[in-house]
């Protein structure tokens, strides 16, 4: 059973085990309509908590999608290279962007849960 | 995931706002005013159904005014000295784009100027510009009325644009006889009881209408012209999409005053007559560069891949030399890849040309393209 952990810029990180799988929210791929291409790092690549990892281009704009803990990307999702819109059509499952591991477990304690995410939204609109 | 947020200053609102709220719009800030930048189903969506059948833009933050002398060839004769094109010989019932110029031939807007085909209507000249721009527009060209000649701002005129394939059956059904208008023609017309001032024009290279209506009416317009299934209404996101993929240049990143006409590859818009006579702003400039030729030159850019290439993005010869810059760029659903246009050295000016582009630092291939990248389907 996998715990999903969200940040205030809406990236999410579900984790099972030791391993996090990373992308972002559906309201976040609601706020940023079509999107066109993913722009994922490499496999391997050290990330930290807060820095940009990826890319997501929509229509309209290019934006920039921040780490949610430090690790280090194990997997990224090559499906997105052919299907970008699987981000609009299902951001919390098959429009993942990548996988981590070495996960700093004290960092997740600072992420939102679901209920907690929940309520931020409630406070954006 | 990061957005900027915007300033919530004062925004004004067209008197459309209350249907993009009805009709679940994203309503984003743009040029002062509260606009939809797209509908629920997404700016693909908008983009396509305007290209197969038919879009509806609310575009009434665009400034329209009228520009009134005794007779058209002295309100003509006028606006010759503000802008390049030829209204002298412009015909009643016609439409020409123009940019109002600045004394080194920068471009301070571009605007539509169209004469009415009602003879009573002689010396009447009909101003469309960018909402961006308007305030300082009307200033610039108040700056400069002779005696007996006036600039009438029409705030309490709405425009909405239908564009696309089936624009013209969609208005022939709501009793608008538009079947023998041409591009670029101007007529009045009665679109399902409500009076419109009709262009038969656009900014999605398609065929199409602009309605220019009372503020009171347009609601209804509106309303009238979406109760036809043919039509979906369109937000400002694919605005961009559709005039991008069509060449067409957007103020304030393809053109400003740091561009002329030459540059920008608009020579088109300066008929004959005043390519030689001059007598605009920047005449000389404009006039020497025609001569001479240009360093730089506005071109398509078509990337090879999928990565958009934004405004702003770096263009270098495959050695890297530095050759230009992209000012506009995204992704064109018709297409279905990412389209650009930008200045790049004359030398690299042909279509065909390989480049490279920086996109966050990682090169991209790249080819100079002819533009428009979608044809254009104007009813000539």
């Amino acid at each position: 059973m996998s715990s999903v952990y969200y940040t205030k810029d809406h990236e999410y990180i579900s984790v099972d085990g030791d391993v996090g799988v990373v992308g972002i929210s559906d309201y976040a791929q609601e706020q940023l309509g079509d999107v066109v291409f993913v722009e994922l790092p490499e496999i391997g690549k050290v990330i930290k908590k807060g820095e940009e990892c990826a890319v997501v281009e929509s229509v309209k704009a290019a934006s920039e999608i921040y780490a949610p803990v430090d690790g280090e990307v194990v997997e990224i999702n090559e499906s997105l290279e052919g299907n970008p819109v699987s981000v609009n059509e299902d951001a919390m499952g098959a429009g993942w962007f990548f996988k981590v591991k070495n996960i700093d477990a004290a960092q997740l304690d600072g992420l939102m849960d679901e209920k907690a995410y929940a309520d931020y939204l409630m406070t954006l609109s | 995931m990061h957005s900027a947020s915007s300033e919530q200053e004062e925004l004004k609102t067209t008197p459309l706002f209350g249907e993009h709220e009805i009709l679940g719009a994203r309503i984003v800030p743009f040029a002062g005013y509260k606009m939809p930048v797209q509908y629920p189903g997404g700016i693909i969506a908008e983009h396509l159904a305007t290209r197969a059948s038919a879009g509806l833009f609310d575009v009434s933050h665009m400034g329209q005014a009228l520009l009134k002398g005794v007779d058209h060839a002295t309100v003509a004769g006028f606006l010759e000295t503000l802008i390049p094109a030829d209204i002298l010989t412009l015909k009643p019932g016609k439409q020409r784009y123009s940019q109002l110029l600045n004394a080194d031939g920068g471009i301070l807007d571009d605007l539509m100027v169209s004469r009415s085909a009602d003879p009573g209507q002689d010396g009447t000249l009909t101003l469309v510009v960018n909402a961006a721009t308007k305030e300082a527009d009307f200033a610039h060209i108040s700056a400069h009325l002779p005696a007996g000649i006036t600039l009438e701002r029409k705030e309490s005129w709405a425009l909405v644009a239908l564009q696309g394939p089936k624009a013209e059956a969609v208005l022939a059904d709501l009793g608008a006889d538009v079947a023998a208008m041409g591009f670029m023609s101007v007529a009045v017309c009665t679109v399902g009881g409500i009076a419109a001032r009709i262009s038969r024009s656009g900014y999605t290279g398609e065929d199409g209408f602009e309605l220019s209506v009372a503020d009171g009416d347009v609601v209804a317009l509106w309303r009238r012209l979406l109760a036809d299934d043919r039509v979906r209404p369109v937000g400002l996101g694919a605005r961009d999409s559709l005039r991008l993929e069509a060449g067409l240049c957007l103020y304030g990143h393809d053109i400003d005053t740091r561009t002329t006409p030459v540059e920008a590859d608009l020579l088109w818009s300066i008929q004959k007559r005043r390519r030689e006579s001059g007598g605009f702003p920047g005449a000389a400039v404009v006039q020497r560069q025609i001569r001479d030729g240009v360093e730089r030159l506005r071109v398509g850019i078509l990337p090879e891949g999928r990565v958009p290439a934004r405004d702003g993005t770096e263009i270098l010869a495959p050695d890297g030399t530095p050759l230009g810059v992209i000012t506009s760029g995204g992704f064109g659903p018709s297409v279905n890849g990412p389209v650009a246009m930008g200045y790049i050295k004359k030398s690299h000016a042909t279509p065909g040309a390989a480049v490279r582009l920086m996109v966050r630092g990682k090169p991209v291939e790249a080819r100079v393209a002819a533009m428009p990248f979608v044809p254009h389907a104007y009813k000539r």
